[in-house]
C-alpha cells in the first residue's frame, strides 16, 4: 500500500481553490483580465508583479473585498463569489497591519473569535495558542503601539491565523519592514505558515520575497498572469521577455532564427552568433531575444581556448567582444559591465570564490564574454 | 511613552528656553487677563457683604489692623434654596438632554460627511456652517415665527387638516430644546467629522475579515476610535448649554428655567450681585469637574499614541 501515498499527493482530487476566468473591470480599466488559477491545499502562491499590475485587486476579491465583474472563485469547490467578507473561511494579513490601536494584542488576537461566538475557555486557549506560535505571549496587555514593526506583524499574523482559516492571504507580508529585519521574517513567516498548514496566497512587488516564500510564483502584468511556476522555473525558464526582464537581471541580444534544427538553433544578433542546444519552436528568419543571465556567462582577457567548450559545435558562437565599462566589487560577487561592439551592454557577475582572485580585469580592458549554449533562453514573444 | 518632545533634549536647544516661554505665554497672558482676572473679580464680589447699593471691600484696613471678611452665607443659601439647586439640575438636565440629541443627529451626519467623496466634501462643510453666516438671535427668533401658536407650522398643519386646533409648541421644554440642538448641532458635527475622517478604512476591512458583521464593525471598531470625538464635541455642546441664556429667554417657558435665568435676575431684577456671583462661581466650579475629566481622557489618549 505504500507507493500509493505519493502518488495520491502528486495528484490530489481536485486543486483548493481554482480562480476561474475572473475579470476585474474599473470603468474602462481592466485590472484584472481573464486570470485562471489553479492552487493546490497547503500552498503557498506568491503573485508577483510590479504596482498597478492587479495583484492586489485579485487578493481583495479573495477576500471579498471587491467583487469580480465575471468569473468563479471556488474554494474547496464552493463558490465564494457571492459571499461577504465576513461569511468567508478566508483571513487576511494586510500590509499596514490594520491593528485595532484601541484593543491590546490579546483583544486583537481574540477579535475574529469573539465574533465566531467561540466559548471564552476556548478562546482563551486559542488566543494563547497563537501567540506563543508567534512568541509575543509576554506582550498580550501591550497595545500594538507599544510595539517594533517585527513585533507588529507577529500580531497581525496571528491574528490571521486565529479562527484556522482555510486560506490565508498575505498582501506585501514584509513591505512594512527593514531590509534586515525582512531576510530573516521571510523564513520565519514560511516556518509559522508551514506549521500551522493552511494554504496561503500572498502578493508582492519583491521578487526576493517571492521567491523566498512561495513554492509557486504567479508573475503579473497588465491584469494578466504571465507565467506560473516553481521559482527556479519562473527564473530559468522564463516564457516571456517581460518575466526574464522582471525576474533578476537578465543579458538580452536580438536577433534572427538562422538554423532551426530539432536538437539546435543557431541565431544571429548583431554581436555575435548564438548556438542553442535545445530545439525552439520557431521558424527560420523569425525574430526572436535570446536572453542569458548574469552569473552564466563568463569574461576574460584572453581569447577562448576550444577546451573551454563544452560543446565542440559551439565553437565560435556564444562569443563576444567588448570593452570593461563598469565595475561593481560586491564582496560575494563581482559584476562587470562590458560594452560590445554594437553597444549592446552585457553584465557578467563572478562569484569571488577565492580570497586573492586571479581575476585582475579592470576598467577599459578588451575583453571576451562567453557562455553555454545550454544556459541561454530563446524567448518568442 | 508620555510628553517625549517636550521634555527631550534632542531638539529643544534649537528653540531655546525662553523661545518656548513666549510662545506659551501668549495665551497665557490672554487667559489671564480676560477670564483669570474677571473670575477673580467676580469671586471677590461672591464673598463681599452688601449695603444698601454697594458692595463693601474685603480688605479693610482700621487701628493699624487687616480686616479680612469674606461672606460665605451667599454659599450657603445656593445649597438651601431649593430655587438654586432646581435651577442648576434643571439647566445640566436640559444640557445632557439637548448634547445627547446633538450626538444622535450629528454621528450619522458626520460619518456620512467624512466617508463622502473627497472633492465634495469642503461644499458639505460649507452647509454645516452656513447658519452662521446669520447672526445668532435673528436665527432664534425666526424659530418663534415658525412654532408660534398662530405660527408657520400650525397653520400650515391646519391648512392640511392635519390637527383641528393649534398646538402648543413655543414657550415649553420642546421648543427650548430645539432651539439648543439646532444652534449647537455644528459644534457637535464638526470634531465629530475631524475625528472619523482621519479614521484608517482598512481597520474596518479588517474587522470585517475577521468576521464582523458591518453593523458590529461599526460599534466594536468605529465607535470606540472616535470616542475623543464624541467626548470633544459633547464638551462643546453641554458646557455652553448649562450656562445658556439667550436660547431659554427667547424660546423657553415657565418649566424650563435654567440658571442664566437666575443669574440674570439676582444681577439685574434683585440687584444682588454678591449672590449672583456665587452662582456664577458654583456655575463655574461645576463646569470644570467635566472638563477636568475631558482632560484626563484626553491626555490618556494621548500618550495611547492616538487623538
Amino acid at each position: 500500500m505504500a507507493p500509493t501515498e505519493p502518488l495520491a499527493r502528486a495528484a490530489p482530487a481536485a486543486p483548493f481553490l481554482q480562480i476561474q476566468h475572473i475579470v476585474k473591470q474599473f470603468d474602462d480599466v481592466f485590472a484584472v483580465d481573464d486570470v485562471s488559477l489553479d492552487i493546490a491545499q497547503g500552498e503557498i502562491f506568491a503573485l508577483l508583479g510590479s504596482s498597478g499590475c492587479g495583484k492586489s485587486t485579485l487578493l481583495r476579491m479573495l477576500a471579498g473585498f471587491e467583487v469580480p465583474t465575471s468569473g468563479h472563485i471556488l474554494l474547496a469547490g464552493q463558490d465564494i463569489v457571492g459571499l461577504a467578507p465576513y461569511e468567508r473561511p478566508i483571513n487576511m494579513m494586510f500590509q499596514s497591519y490594520a491593528l485595532f490601536p484601541h484593543l491590546t494584542v490579546w483583544e486583537n488576537v481574540a477579535f475574529g473569535l469573539k465574533r465566531d461566538g467561540m466559548p471564552k475557555g476556548q478562546i482563551e486557549e486559542r488566543v494563547t495558542q497563537m501567540l506563543d506560535l508567534v512568541q509575543l505571549k509576554p506582550y498580550a496587555k501591550r497595545k500594538p503601539h507599544q510595539l517594533s514593526g517585527g513585533q507588529q506583524q507577529r500580531v497581525a499574523l496571528a491574528r490571521s491565523l486565529a479562527k484556522r482559516p482555510k486560506l490565508l492571504l498575505l498582501d506585501e507580508p514584509l513591505g512594512a519592514l527593514d531590509a534586515k529585519l525582512r531576510q530573516r521574517t521571510q523564513l520565519e513567516l514560511v516556518d509559522i505558515i508551514e506549521r500551522v498548514g493552511v494554504t496561503c496566497v500572498m502578493v508582492t512587488h519583491d521578487q526576493e520575497e517571492a521567491m523566498t516564500m512561495a513554492t509557486r510564483i504567479g508573475v503579473m502584468s497588465e491584469g494578466k498572469i504571465l507565467q506560473i511556476g516553481k521559482p527556479a522555473e519562473i527564473y530559468e525558464t522564463p516564457n516571456c521577455l517581460f518575466v526574464a526582464d522582471f525576474i533578476g537581471t537578465v543579458n538580452i541580444f536580438k536577433g534572427a532564427v538562422e538554423v532551426d534544427e530539432a536538437d539546435h538553433v543557431i541565431i544571429a544578433s548583431a554581436d555575435c552568433k548564438h548556438y542553442v542546444s535545445h530545439g525552439i519552436t520557431g521558424t527560420q528568419g523569425m525574430e526572436v531575444h535570446v536572453a542569458v543571465r548574469p552569473e552564466k556567462m563568463s569574461v576574460q582577457k584572453e581569447p577562448v581556448n576550444d577546451a573551454q567548450r563544452e560543446l565542440a559545435a559551439e565553437v565560435g558562437y556564444n562569443l563576444a567582444q567588448g570593452v570593461i565599462t563598469e565595475l561593481a566589487y560586491l564582496g560575494s560577487l563581482t559584476t562587470y559591465h562590458v560594452k560590445l561592439g554594437s553597444g549592446l551592454v552585457v553584465k557578467v557577475t563572478h562569484t569571488n570564490d577565492a580570497r586573492h582572485g586571479s581575476s585582475s580585469l579592470t576598467w577599459g580592458d578588451a575583453v571576451y564574454v562567453w557562455w553555454s549554449g545550454s544556459d541561454v533562453v530563446v524567448l518568442t514573444r | 511613552m508620555s510628553a517625549l518632545p517636550a521634555s527631550s533634549p534632542g531638539y529643544a536647544h534649537l528653540v531655546g528656553r525662553w523661545g518656548r516661554v513666549a510662545v506659551i505665554s501668549v495665551p497665557m497672558v490672554f487667559l489671564l487677563l480676560v477670564f483669570l482676572l474677571p473670575f477673580l473679580v467676580v469671586f471677590k464680589i461672591s464673598v463681599s457683604e452688601m449695603d444698601t447699593v454697594f458692595f463693601k471691600d474685603v480688605l479693610t484696613f482700621k487701628d493699624d489692623a487687616v480686616f479680612l471678611a469674606l461672606k460665605y452665607g451667599n454659599y450657603i443659601s445656593l445649597t438651601q434654596d431649593a430655587l438654586y439647586l432646581t435651577a442648576y439640575l434643571s439647566s445640566i438636565k436640559i444640557a445632557a438632554i439637548t448634547t445627547a440629541i446633538c450626538l444622535f443627529i450629528a454621528y450619522p451626519f458626520a460619518y456620512f460627511l467624512a466617508r463622502s467623496p473627497a472633492d465634495r466634501r469642503p461644499a458639505l462643510l460649507m452647509l454645516v456652517m452656513l447658519p452662521f453666516w446669520t447672526s445668532f438671535l435673528l436665527r432664534v427668533y425666526a424659530w418663534k415665527m415658525l412654532l408660534a401658536d398662530a405660527g408657520v407650522f400650525n397653520n400650515v398643519a391646519i391648512a392640511l387638516g392635519l390637527i383641528a386646533e393649534p398646538v402648543k409648541m413655543m414657550n415649553t421644554p420642546f421648543s427650548l430644546v430645539l432651539g439648543m440642538v439646532y444652534t449647537y448641532l455644528p459644534f457637535m458635527i464638526l470634531p465629530l467629522y475631524a475625528n472619523l475622517v482621519k479614521m484608517d478604512l482598512t481597520l474596518l476591512e479588517a474587522a470585517l475579515d475577521l468576521g464582523a458583521k458591518p453593523w458590529q464593525a461599526f460599534w466594536r471598531i468605529t465607535v470606540p476610535l472616535s470616542a475623543s470625538g464624541i467626548i470633544a464635541g459633547s464638551m462643546l455642546v453641554f458646557i455652553p448649554c448649562v450656562g445658556e441664556f439667550v436660547i431659554p429667554e427667547l424660546l423657553g417657558g415657565p418649566e424650563t428655567l435654567m440658571i442664566g435665568h437666575v443669574l440674570w435676575n439676582e444681577f439685574f431684577g434683585n440687584n444682588d450681585w454678591p449672590m449672583a456671583a456665587s452662582v456664577a462661581v458654583a456655575m463655574v466650579a461645576l463646569i470644570i469637574i467635566p472638563l477636568a475629566l475631558f482632560n484626563k481622557y484626553q491626555a490618556e489618549s494621548t500618550a495611547g499614541g492616538r487623538v
